[in-house]
């Protein structure tokens, strides 16, 4: 009995120990990679630590490889869309929690529906919307399809929204407040770890979106984060140190966001997926 | 003492006058992003799957089932389709890897915390940046060469993304390396919910691991597997970054998603695009339907 507990304790350890080395393995070696010169790449064997460590790769990366373009386009993307994701939702939420209509359980219902449709299949379809509302290539493409197709939200919200007991809209009706005030003061309030839910899956989501930018603002003007690293590719060819510098500083600020949020982007996931 | 209003607000409204301005304000651009985005996309999708429309000119033809007769009488498609069966393969071990890994995290271990966030934060990484590091790491001479070099393995080592044989091994691999941690997540926070009553009194029976694995554990989260489960089977059919990152659908990696997006816009062959993805949007739909009857039946 206690030879198995050992055993088993060392089978434990060795698998974690083992998972750990194969995620950080790689990510490691982009690491290594981006700090050597551009002769170390190919002398040195891959594991192999530079004699000196090369900086200036990530100077190259961050000025000529334009991120610093990529980094404010994100934001801008980010904000936008999150901020248009979450007042069109918690419109929907309040409206479907609180009031009964003619057509309510047929629009509801057509709200589910549409979130079961993988956005991926209508692409085809999209691109040519996009077209056709003459937005392609503008930020309005990438604003209009993230809150657009975004529907998983509307559940987060609707979700919460529902256990909020009607009593309070209630007390406040009988202190005269409009139905705008109570979604103003009671409802958007009480919503707040509903919007904590969605920020943190739409942040991840858009700020590592590549699909989106990359289909619909090739522009250079427009380039985010993601297509500024893909761009590497052409550009910088076989310059590895280059291509590892640019891929830690995408990597580097949501990492940083993760350390610093943990438990929040835990549990946002995790909200997200249950839904 | 009355001070006579002079602006007029939205709150004088009566309540039932305010209820019929506030849904109809409220839902106007909620419905109409649903109706140009979801509903407008997918009915001119069924619509042109059944022409021979080439995306620009106003014309097109009737072709009946003739886009449809076309897929299912291809070897090419078939081909494709059958590069899902690897990401398949893949979800399945993803979802036993996720598991393992939550359930022994959720008893009692040294640097939890550590070993959680070394298994979730590769999710967090963009497509782009997995792809290059990845290209780097299959790489002749690369970290993968090395590695099985310094374990003796040396004669496994392949042309990790060149090898018909291989290469898609090798990209469902990076996506497990990617997604494992998000599943892992999911299923760690599932256990975490389950009641701390029943292993203590297990505890007291005596259960070993496995016994709460096996007693409490899995049937306690056994939905969430599932739908996880499921999700990700309909996504391995739609799976579209990273192939097209690192390989670019070379050497018979090219998938089903990426094969309809050719032929859309490289082709210009929008109705059989349009077909491509009506038989791709029926089975992800037939998957979702599996998953709420299966569920359904257990509730019951």
């Amino acid at each position: 009995m206690k030879i198995q507990r050992i055993i088993g304790k060392v089978l434990k350890y060795f698998s974690l120990a083992l998972i750990t080395l194969v995620t950080t393995g790689p990510v490691f070696l982009a690491v290594l990679t981006s700090l050597k010169s551009k002769n170390e790449v190919y002398d040195l064997g891959v594991l192999e630590l530079p004699g000196q460590l090369h900086f200036e790769n990530y100077v190259t990366a961050f000025v000529d490889g334009n991120m610093m373009t990529g980094f404010k386009n994100t934001l801008i993307m980010v904000i936008v869309a999150l901020g248009g994701a979450i007042i069109n939702g918690t419109m929907v939420a309040y409206v479907f929690s609180r009031f009964e209509f003619k057509g309510k359980q047929i629009l509801k219902s057509l709200f589910l529906f549409a979130s079961l449709v993988p956005g991926m299949t209508i692409q085809v379809m999209l691109y040519q919307m996009i077209s056709r509302l003459g937005v392609y290539n503008t930020r309005m493409a990438g604003f209009l399809l993230y809150i657009g197709t975004d529907i998983i939200s509307i559940y987060i919200f609707l979700q919460q929204a529902d256990s909020i007991p009607v009593s309070l809209d209630e007390s406040a009706m009988l202190d005269g407040a409009s139905y705008l005030a109570i979604y103003q003061k009671i409802i958007l309030p009480l919503l707040k770890p509903a919007v904590a839910t969605v920020a943190i899956i739409k942040g991840v989501g858009i700020y590592n979106d590549f699909y989106i930018p990359y289909q619909y603002m090739p522009k250079n003007r427009l380039r985010v984060v993601a297509t500024a690293l893909f761009q590497f590719r052409g550009q910088y060819g076989t310059q590895w140190e280059v291509i590892c510098a640019g891929v830690i500083i995408t990597i580097l600020p949501i990492l940083i966001l993760f350390i610093l949020l943990q438990k929040y982007i835990y549990n946002g996931l995790v909200q997200g997926a249950v839904k | 003492m009355k001070t006579k209003k002079i602006i007029w607000t939205f709150s004088d409204l009566k309540y039932k006058t305010q209820r019929k301005v506030i849904v109809f304000c409220f839902l106007f651009f909620p419905v109409l992003l649903l109706a140009v985005f979801s509903y407008l996309p997918l009915g001119r999708m069924f619509f042109y799957s059944f022409t021979d429309w080439d995306g620009m000119s106003r014309e097109y033809s009737p072709v009946g089932l003739g886009n449809y007769i076309k897929i299912f009488t291809d070897a090419e498609q078939f081909a494709v389709l059958k590069v899902s069966l690897y990401y398949i393969c893949g979800t399945l071990v993803q979802t036993v890897l996720a598991l393992y890994f939550a359930t022994i995290l959720s008893f009692k271990v040294r640097f939890r915390n550590f070993f959680k966030a070394a298994i979730f934060f590769p999710y967090l990484i963009n497509g782009v940046a997995i792809g290059f590091i990845f290209l780097l790491f299959y790489r002749a001479d690369g970290m993968l060469d090395t590695v099985l070099k310094f374990l003796g393995m040396g004669n496994l080592i392949q042309k990790w993304l060149g090898n018909p044989d291989v290469v898609n091994w090798s990209i469902v691999a990076t996506s497990i390396w990617r997604y494992m941690g998000l599943m892992f997540v999911i299923f760690y926070g599932a256990i975490a919910s389950i009641s701390s009553e029943i292993y203590e009194a297990a505890e007291v029976d005596g259960a070993n691991a496995w016994h709460k694995f096996i007693y409490i554990i899995f049937p306690g989260i056994r939905q969430v597997i599932f739908v996880n489960l499921t999700v990700n089977l309909s996504g391995a059919l739609s799976i579209y970054e990273m192939p097209y990152i690192m390989t670019g659908g070379a050497n018979r990696s090219k998938t089903f998603l990426m094969n309809i997006l050719d032929t859309a816009f490289k082709y210009n062959k929008y109705g059989v695009a349009s077909a491509m993805s009506v038989v791709l949007l029926i089975i992800i739909l037939l998957t979702a339907l599996f998953q709420k009857m299966v569920i359904g039946k257990e509730k019951t």
